[in-house]
């Protein structure tokens, strides 16, 4: 199968990016297109392993062997059946993913691994533009309903399987538009969002409903949810902020960070957003290293700030694998992501200590501390230092679900983590109330919310079927 | 004696032993005057014969007891006559009246039954009892064990009836033994057992008992009188398996003595006993009814084979034609064998399946006495005549001293040829002769011209079965297809027109501990030959292989007429719709077929599935009442309703129902079937009786593959389909001859598999016969399999998101089956190790152990329980000492990289455990200490099947020598190296040549049976007395009895290896369907030795993916007392089991010669040493938990296992592991670990007296000659010299000719083996089986006796198997070897005057010249080096030579001519041959006549383009007259 010596005879190559001065300019996104013939060879470097480590370091466990052999081979059309057995959404993964399949990728060891996104992405948009993906109604219907609440990865990846599995799904987005944080939480540079609405016309033309600006527990009871539907599946994701709690937090000009890059992806999509928070002119402090402070980054950027920070409380990271994590696992090393290549600063084992205004109520400055390695993160005396900041966003992670409201109101029990307590089946303490994706496992990677999502429409499908026969 | 012995002397079966298993080896011999002069003397020569065979015996844990021993005269009536006068009676005329020896109770009432039984049988016969004669026997002069078992020994004197003739006589005699037997088996007696009559005979009379052959005519008073009298004498020396005492089992039995044994015994039983319902003979009349059953259950495979000759001969075929039609030879490829002949065979394969397996046997009817070899020769036969009239045959050349000049031919058996003397016609029958004879008795050409079709004689189906795509992906779900099935089984096979290979072994679960719905067929495992027969090479001994069978209603085997081959040929078992159609709509002469459907309703629940399969038997009666001939079972029609029964049950509930309503002869099964898909399916199928299979879908499948463009653009469907028949055949031939079954008509119905994981109720009415030991799922089991697979077929696809399930048999995935070796346990094992992290190994160990319990290996299912108060962890010995017990597996030089095998033997070496060579060889730079003290030499050096690299000093540098019969991952097969893998080093160790491929042959040539390994042993231990000898065996059904034999053989190490081991490429079909797990091999092992009284005389070692302490445990617990790693220590270097070994492109270095990848390996030392240190320190807390201080007080400690009783798994729950847990019922005085050490008995060597004699030549190099007489008692001759030559001055040895030596006499075997540089042995006489042997520089010069008067190169001068495995060193022969000359020769030169069968076999460097006739095969398999073979006849090309892998061309170069030129006269000045003489004096005449046998392979290293055949043909024109034969 595949090319036995292609990883011998081939080096790893990926798309280039566009050049950092055109791109800061616009909101498409960043990648230069990959010719297809150069993907094939890419995927020859593929050694199709006895124990595919990339197949188990995918939370989807996408069949990575088999369909990059098939697109070695050319066979495009059943690279993308394969592909969609395990993944609904691979032409999202492909873009967002920080790809956890590469780094567990065999080849890895001692070569760069393979470009495993880079075809995923590749088969999956080869498939949309060749017109292959097309509805996939369910033949028959079942007569059980199923509630989906909230539209990001985990709830469209479940509500596409129970719909295609025949029953009757309605999704429940509390937003204007369906997708969750794909839609509002991925700036368009990342993914623009023509990607996502084509599937989203997908899954209505297969027949789910999809209900939006519907908040169940605010304009929507619990108790209709309840009453019109044979299950409910929790998919609202982690949106609770973690907060920074220190003085002068108050002022104005201190923002989360998806309060911010909303924003933008509104606009992009054409809607009025009075009051925007811009960065234009301004001098930004990003607050947290992760992909969200980079997705602010990359926003920053666009929006033309004055100089922009990006402070994160951990030590910096090897520039190598560190030998803590060795290979399959996920590295703990430096990723400079497009956002880094644009601009800006970045400094670690920096610790936040207060703000201060400009007098008008309005943040002026940061004052900082360095800090020790974790898990004490000692502040080393001497090293106060203070910056301007007009605009500081904080992008420090999620502490979970928002507890209020429906989740109260349902009445499920939730872990030590704050997150909707499950049984080994998805079901929550409530029957026939299920939860998946970061409302289930916190805050995590879509793929992760694919795989739950996925997984949950299977065990409420058991659930159905169970209950079914059982009347 | 151990509780549970019967008097048959065998345990009842018990734990996992049963005595089918058991095996026996031998030496037998004849001695005859050829004028059937009675003498005195000829018995007295056959105890002679006898005495001299006695190394080829054995004895067990009592050494004055031996296995057994025997002769068989004629009635000395001078003796008796004189005998029975004095008791009272007179006997009448010699052949009026007949004798029994027979066997009786030792309690007197029982003795007087019996007596009375057999005087009422005789009465009723119309014969009448002249009297009784106590026989004369001295029982103190043989064993203790013998005596306690030892029968009461009467003589019966039957007169013959009124106008009886003599054989009329014979045949009463006949019937009243076979009544006397039924009745006395059928009584309540307690000691029935006892009960047997060696022989009842008006022509002949059986001595024979449980003795040592010394012991013969002391226990039998009479044989010494000079009365006794004969004119011919067959004697037999037997090696069993075990040391359970049993007389009746000692040879010759009543016509014949064998050596060797019938692999094929389980379908040959069957099948006789099928045609009992239709035996007819007017011989016999009525009486027939009294004979069955023909075949006595409870015998040895030789005494059932005897069963039938008595029952051909007696009604009335003659005793040679009895033999070629039970042991016919290899009729279907021989291009030599005259038409006539082969219609005989033709003929007799229609009535009967050839009773295979490796035999020599020798035979008389008191008339004439013969040998017989079987197709394959694989057993020695040496013979000669003398001028007055003495012929005597051995197994071994030298068992009478009979001077040179007496002697007017020596000759050998070969491959299926008889040798026959006629003491009434007073000659010696040539062997064309015979059978010419036998051809010629009737028109066997005619009558299968007119009897007998071919598919291709059948008119053509109006209509086939079309594919349907539609329905396709529904019932390929229905069967159970995986993606796998399509893209790692069908697809390659199709595509390569071979069965696809893998790596790395199985780590996957039984069938009966998956999750998956399995197939029936995985729940089964091959069986394969090791040490008791050995595995044949399909490949390049095609020639004795054969797929032919014959359909067709089975007539009376005693009648010949034409009808009796009224049959249906079919040249290949596995058909395509198209000619199954034309089997199916055939009408012509007796054939009718009809259809059964094998469905079942999906309504019906579990239970439906019993029903249907019972209704099927119901039908398939029917079918046979109405007069069908065929029947096909049929799963077509699978659909919404109806899911299939397993084609398996179907087929074997059907063939086994048959039998047992004795109608199986009177249909042929033929099994249409969407299930088959792999080789092991097939062989399933055929195993278990079925005469052809359509796989249907397997076929639909690969058309869909070729339809949606899966195959390269030049396939065309035709060769898609042929490609995919053909690989389907050659994997079937591979699974017969690891087996070393060479015929499909033998294999069908011969069951030769385990069942693991079923239970008893359906073993017993489905599967009769087949061992099944664990117990395991029930037919409602199976039910739910073929429900799940049913409901999975009607899920609409949109329900699921697979087409079909992944699979992940052959490579991890996430959704398909579990492996105990996946990405979390393999990072796990890799981060402990280098981090030096304990707390991470129980990490690891923990998720081991978690997934064994989960049910992924049968050890998961036992618990440890203490055997005291737990101890405190500091009493427990330390790791330090428990590593010593600790070996890596072998894996060859070749296999791995270099830097992989020496960082394996670095750690080893560093911590006093065991690393191992495997069979590639080791460079000697290794067996110096590198600079830091390190030493790379791997401790364990292995001896393979090639003796790659077995050099002299390559013995004497090991701790252990490791035989290894056979391998977990592939058993019985061999293997191949290919050239492009072999680079300048591996050339150079291997002693090969750089880019030729090697080929590994699948069974030793010295090891065809078990007193062939106890010789190798010797050898090995001669070569090297300071290493232990050890022998790896694989766990299967029986394993436990090979190992007792491989104890009697002397072996100090045995190692049970698991089916699951690792491999660096094996077919994958063998990779998981031969051999069985180790716990039940190891188990096996331990009951068996234990209940011998043999295991305090071995270590045992086990391996098969050990990883952690509790799998150590659990293997000490079970018995072993050390332990085998191989996978695991190569992910502690970094293998990540990327399972391409067999592609050269492991990316982390370890299975790869590629010098880009070699660069990546990063394994350290230090990686494995933590390894074992970790497993070492898991054990020692598991140690004080259970209460042990050290591992030797753990061993065989199987009380202390106990099986778990919290599983409940559906498939789990059903397995009973008590036959595992079995602990022997014996006395405590029998040890259940190595105690003490094996007696080699090397102190009587000749070397030993060679050594003293030649201190001056060892210390100082001063040149030495001796001159010494030799006979065939002294074995294995110079290599205990070689060994210390070795030992002082490495390969370089001594200066040439420093030792010199001349024997005169006749060696025994193994003269000359392993033979250093600097000694010159010299033999005037001649010598047995493998001289030169692993020839390691020294030369050898053999030559007749120079007072022999006969033609020498017309003469056998050597045995078989000569310079096997030779890697340098020189041969001059001055007269013929037998078979197999210089196979797998890799560097020595020699000089011959004639070679028999697959002369230079495999052989892949040096240089032979053969100065006349060769056998059939001629450099099979040879890949490398020259030979040059005088072709007198002009028929080495068109018919003696295998051309495969070879050129033939006329000898034109001069550098050539002068090579030749220069050995043949230093041939002459050696061996004074006359034959090298004339052709030297008529070199310009001669030299065109030699034939230059040139591989291929050597010739494109060597740049040199190929040569076309016709000029050879040109050069020889140029060639004038042959020698004229002098004399």
């Amino acid at each position: 199968m595949g090319k036995i010596t292609g990883f011998k005879e081939y080096t790893r190559e990926t798309p280039a990016r566009r050049p950092v001065e055109e791109r800061v300019n616009d909101y498409f996104e960043v990648y230069l297109p990959f010719d297809n013939d150069k993907v094939r060879t890419q995927a020859a470097r593929c050694m199709d392993c006895g124990i595919p480590f990339c197949h188990t370091g995918c939370p989807v466990n996408n069949i990575i062997p088999d369909w990059n052999d098939l697109v070695y081979r050319d066979q495009w059309k059943d690279a993308i059946r394969v592909l969609h057995s395990t993944n609904n959404f691979p032409e999202f993964t492909g873009r967002i993913c920080p790809a956890p399949c590469e780094a567990a990728c065999v080849l890895g060891i001692n070569e760069p691994p393979v470009t495993i996104k880079l075809i995923e992405k590749s088969i999956a948009d080869r498939a949309w533009s060749e017109g292959w993906i097309r509805p996939e109604p369910p033949e028959t219907r079942l007569s059980q309903r199923v509630a989906v609440v909230g539209s990001g990865p985990a709830g469209l990846a479940a509500a596409q399987q129970l719909n295609r599995a025949g029953y009757w799904v309605t999704v429940f987005e509390k937003a204007d538009r369906v997708g969750g944080l794909l839609r509002y939480g991925i700036p368009d540079f990342k993914m623009e969002k023509t990607i996502l609405d084509r599937r989203i016309e997908q899954m209505l033309a297969e027949g789910v409903v999809f209900q939006t600006k519907s908040y169940v527990g605010q304009n929507v009871p619990v108790e209709d949810l309840r009453k019109e539907f044979d299950a409910i599946l929790l998919t609202g994701g982690a949106e609770a902020p973690r907060d920074l709690k220190v003085p002068g937090r108050d002022l104005k000009g201190i923002h989360f960070a998806m309060e911010f890059l909303p924003q933008q992806n509104k606009k992009i999509a054409g809607d009025e957003v009075p009051n925007q928070i811009l960065a234009t002119g301004k001098h930004v402090v990003i607050i947290g290293g992760g992909d969200t402070g980079a997705d602010c980054l990359g926003t920053c950027h666009r929006q033309k700030a004055k100089s922009i920070t990006q402070f994160e409380i951990m030590p910096m990271p090897p520039l190598e694998r560190a030998p803590s994590t060795p290979w399959p696992l996920w590295p703990l090393q430096l990723r400079t992501e497009s956002s880094h290549e644009e601009g800006g600063l970045r400094d670690w084992a920096v610790g936040t200590t207060s703000f201060t205004s400009d007098g008008k109520g309005n943040v002026k400055k940061l004052h900082a501390i360095r800090v020790g390695p974790p898990p004490a993160f000692e502040p080393i005396p001497g090293s106060e230092f203070a910056l301007d900041a007009d605009l500081v966003l904080l992008a420090l992670g999620f502490t979970g679900p928002v507890r209020k409201g429906m989740l109260e109101q349902l009445g499920v029990h939730l872990d030590a983590r704050g997150n909707v307590a499950t049984n080994g089946r998805y079901m929550s303490s409530v029957p026939g109330v299920f939860a998946a994706g970061d409302m289930r496992r916190g805050q995590s990677l879509v793929v992760w919310a694919i795989s739950e999502g996925r997984a949950a429409a299977q065990a409420v499908a058991e659930y159905l079927r169970t209950e079914n026969s059982a009347k | 004696m151990a509780q549970g012995h019967s008097f048959s002397g065998f345990p009842a079966p018990q734990g996992l032993y049963h005595p089918r298993h058991e095996h026996d080896a031998c030496g037998v011999g004849f001695v005859a005057n050829i004028e059937g002069k009675k003498s005195h003397e000829i018995v007295m020569k056959g105890v002679q014969i006898l005495i001299n065979l006695t190394h080829r015996g054995a004895c067990g844990c009592d050494p004055q007891t031996g296995d057994g021993a025997g002769i068989l005269i004629q009635i000395p009536h001078a003796f008796f006559d004189r005998e029975c006068a004095r008791l009272g009676f007179s006997l009448p005329a010699p052949g009026e009246y007949g004798v029994g020896m027979v066997f009786l109770p030792v309690d007197p009432q029982e003795r007087l039954l019996c007596e009375g039984i057999l005087e009422k049988a005789a009465k009723e016969q119309g014969l009448s009892v002249l009297g009784w004669r106590d026989t004369p026997i001295n029982g103190n002069t043989i064993g203790r064990l013998a005596r306690n078992t030892q029968p009461y020994i009467e003589q019966i004197f039957i007169r013959r009836g009124r106008d009886m003739d003599q054989d009329a006589l014979e045949r009463k005699l006949y019937i009243v033994r076979k009544q006397a037997e039924n009745l006395v088996a059928q009584s309540e007696m307690k000691e029935k057992d006892l009960f047997y009559v060696p022989s009842l005979s008006s022509r002949t009379i059986v001595y024979k008992g449980l003795l040592l052959a010394p012991q013969i005519t002391h226990f039998y008073k009479e044989l010494s009188d000079p009365d006794v009298t004969s004119g011919l004498c067959l004697v037999h020396q037997r090696f069993s398996t075990n040391t359970f005492p049993s007389w009746k089992l000692a040879h010759p039995y009543r016509y014949i003595c064998h050596n060797g044994e019938i692999n094929t015994l389980r379908g040959n039983m069957n099948w006789m006993h099928a045609r009992q319902s239709v035996l007819a003979s007017p011989l016999f009349g009525e009486d027939i009814k009294k004979l069955l059953p023909i075949i006595q259950p409870g015998g040895s495979d030789s005494a059932m084979l005897d069963n039938a000759v008595e029952l051909l001969t007696l009604a009335g075929r003659s005793l040679p034609h009895v033999m070629s039609m039970l042991i016919p030879e290899a009729w279907d490829h021989d291009p030599t064998m005259p038409e006539d002949v082969k219609a005989f065979y033709e003929y007799h394969a229609s009535l009967m399946e050839p009773w295979d397996g490796p035999a020599a046997v020798a035979f008389t009817d008191g008339r004439v006495i013969g040998a017989k070899l079987d197709r394959n020769g694989l057993r020695p036969g040496r013979y000669l005549v003398t001028n007055d009239g003495l012929v005597v045959m051995a197994s071994e050349a030298g068992v009478l001293p009979i001077k040179p000049e007496t002697v007017r031919m020596k000759g050998r058996l070969a491959p299926g040829r008889m040798l026959l003397v006629d003491t009434e016609q007073k000659r010696l029958i040539p062997d064309e002769e015979v059978k010419q004879q036998l051809a010629n008795r009737r028109p066997y050409a005619q009558w299968v011209k007119e009897n007998q079709i071919t598919l291709d004689d059948l008119p053509n189906p109006n209509r086939v079965q079309p594919t349907d795509h539609e329905t396709i992906l529904m019932r390929q779900r229905a069967f159970g297809y995986t993606d796998e099935d399509l893209k790692t089984i069908l697809l390659p096979s199709a595509l390569q027109a071979q069965e696809p290979v893998g790596s790395m072994g199985i780590d996957t679960p039984l069938a009966c501990l998956s999750d998956q719905p399995q197939l029936l067929f995985n729940y089964f495992k091959q069986a394969f030959a090791q040490v008791t027969n050995p595995a044949i090479d399909p490949i390049r001994e095609e020639l004795v292989m054969s797929l032919n069978s014959y359909i067709g209603r089975e007539g009376n085997i005693l009648e010949e007429t034409p009808k009796n081959c009224h049959t249906l040929k079919l040249r290949h078992p596995i058909i395509s719709n198209w000619r199954l159609e034309k089997i199916r709509r055939v009408s012509w002469g007796d054939f009718l077929a009809t259809t059964l459907s094998t469905l079942f309703r999906v309504d019906g629940g579990e239970q439906e599935l019993e029903k249907a399969v019972e209704a099927l038997c119901r039908r398939a009666s029917l079918a046979i009442r109405n007069g069908y001939t065929l029947l096909i079972l049929s799963d077509r029609g699978v659909d919404a309703e109806y899911a299939p029964i397993p084609s398996l049950l179907a087929l074997s509930a059907v063939h086994n129902h048959l039998i047992r309503e004795k109608t199986r002869n009177q249909v042929a099964l033929i099994v249409e079937s969407g299930e088959p898909r792999e080789v092991m399916h097939f062989a399933l199928l055929l195993g278990y009786g079925a005469s052809a299979v359509n796989p249907y879908l397997a076929i639909e499948t690969l058309e869909n593959l070729y339809r949606d463009g899966a195959f390269p653009a030049d396939y065309t469907w035709d060769k898609v389909f042929k490609n995919y028949m053909k690989s389907v055949d050659k994997g079937l031939l591979k699974v017969f001859s690891k087996m070393g079954i060479s015929t499909l008509q033998s294999y069908q119905g011969a069951q030769i598999f385990e069942a693991i994981g079923l239970n008893r109720s359906i073993i017993d009415r489905y599967f009769t016969g087949t061992p099944s030991r664990i117990e395991g799922v029930s037919m409602e089991v199976l039910a739910r399999e073929a429900l799940m697979k049913h409901a999975f077929a009607l899920q609409h696809a949109s329900e699921s998101a697979w087409e079909l399930r992944v699979g992940g048999e052959y490579q991890y995935r996430v959704f398909g089956e579990r492996h105990l070796l996946n990405p979390m346990t393999v990072s796990k094992l890799q981060h402990a190790v280098r981090q030096n992290k304990f707390e991470t190994f129980e990490e690891f160990a923990k998720i081991v152990n978690q997934q064994n319990r989960d049910h992924l290996m049968l050890r998961g299912l036992l618990e440890l329980r203490a055997a005291g108060p737990a101890v405190p962890l500091e009493d427990v010995e330390p790791a330090s000492e428990i590593v010593k017990r600790f070996a890596t597996g072998a894996m060859s030089f070749g296999s791995i990289s270099k830097e992989a095998h020496e960082t394996l033997a670095i750690a080893m070496n560093r911590i006093g455990a065991k690393s191992n060579t495997g069979e590639g060889g080791e460079d000697e730079a290794r067996f110096l200490p590198d600079a830091n003290g390190d030493l790379r030499r791997s401790a364990i050096k292995q001896v393979a099947s090639a003796r790659f690299g077995v050099t002299t000093t390559y013995l004497v540098n090991s701790d252990d020598l490791q035989i290894k019969i056979a391998q977990g991952a592939k058993p019985g097969e061999g293997g191949q190296l290919p050239g492009h893998k072999v680079d300048e080093v591996i050339a150079r160790i291997r002693h090969s040549i750089p880019g030729v491929g090697l080929i590994s042959p699948p069974p030793h040539h010295d090891i065809y049976s078990i007193e062939d390994l106890a010789q190798l042993i010797h050898d090995l231990k001669n070569a090297n007395p300071r290493a232990r000898i050890s022998v790896k065996l694989v766990a299967e059904a029986g394993v436990g009895t090979v190992a007792a034999g491989v104890a009697k053989a002397h072996a100090d190490v045995i190692l049970i290896s698991g089916y699951d081991g690792g491999t660096g490429a094996s077919p994958i079909s063998s990779i998981r369907h031969a051999g069985i797990p180790w716990e039940l091999g190891l188990s096996e092992t331990q009951q068996v030795l234990v209940l011998n009284d043999l295991r305090s005389r071995v270590r045992l070692q086990v391996d098969g993916k050990l990883q952690t302490g509790r799998d150590v445990a659990i293997a000490a617990l079970l018995g072993a007392e050390e332990f085998g790693f191989s996978t695991a220590p190569l992910i502690s270097m970094g293998c990540i089991m990327m399972r391409k070994c067999h592609l050269n492109t492991c990316p982390v270095g370890i299975a790869t010669q590629d010098p880009d990848l070699r660069k990546k390996f990063t394994g350290q030392p230090e990686h494995v040493i933590n390894y074992f240190f970790f497993v070492a320190e898991d054990l020692r807390r598991i140690m004080a938990e259970l209460g042990f201080r050290t591992v030797n007080e753990m061993v065989g400690r199987v009380d202390c296992l106990i099986q778990r009783q919290d599983v409940d798994h559906w498939k789990a729950k059903g397995i009973d592991l008590s036959a595992v847990l079995h602990d022997p019922p014996v006395p405590s005085h029998i040890g259940r670990r190595n105690l003490i050490e094996q007696d080699h008995g090397l102190q009587d060597a000749l070397d030993c007296k060679i050594i003293e004699m030649t201190q001056e030549a060892l210390e100082n190099r001063t040149p030495v000659t001796l001159s010494l007489p030799i006979r065939n008692i002294h074995r294995t001759v110079g290599t205990m010299l070689s060994g210390e030559i070795a030992r002082r001055y490495g390969s370089a040895g001594l200066p040439d000719d420093t030792i010199r030596i001349h024997f005169t006499g006749c060696a025994g075997q193994s003269f000359g083996a392993f033979l250093a540089k600097g000694v010159t042995l010299t033999l005037e006489g001649d010598a047995n089986d493998y001289v030169g042997k692993g020839l390691s520089g020294g030369r050898l010069i053999i030559y007749h006796s120079r007072r022999s008067e006969f033609v020498p190169e017309e003469n056998i001068l050597i045995g078989n198997v000569c310079l096997y495995g030779a890697t340098s060193g020189e041969a001059f022969f001055g007269g013929m070897a037998g078979e197999r000359f210089a196979v797998r020769n890799s560097g020595a030169t020699a000089v011959v005057e004639g070679v028999g069968d697959h002369g230079c076999e495999y052989m892949t460097n040096g240089l032979v010249v053969v100065l006349g006739d060769t056998g059939r095969n001629f450099a099979a398999g040879m890949t490398g080096g020259v030979a040059y073979v005088l072709d007198r006849k002009g028929d080495f090309g068109a018919v003696r030579c295998n051309r495969t892998e070879v050129d033939l061309e006329p000898v034109t170069e001069q550098a050539d001519a002068d090579k030749l030129f220069e050995l043949i006269s230093r041939h002459a000045e050696y061996t004074n041959s006359p034959q090298a003489k004339w052709i030297l004096d008529n070199w310009e005449a001669t030299l065109p006549k030699f034939v230059k046998v040139f591989p291929h392979e050597y010739k494109r290293v060597l740049g040199i383009p190929r040569v076309s055949a016709e000029l050879i043909a040109s050069h020889r024109q140029k060639s004038s007259g042959d020698r004229v034969i002098h004399g």
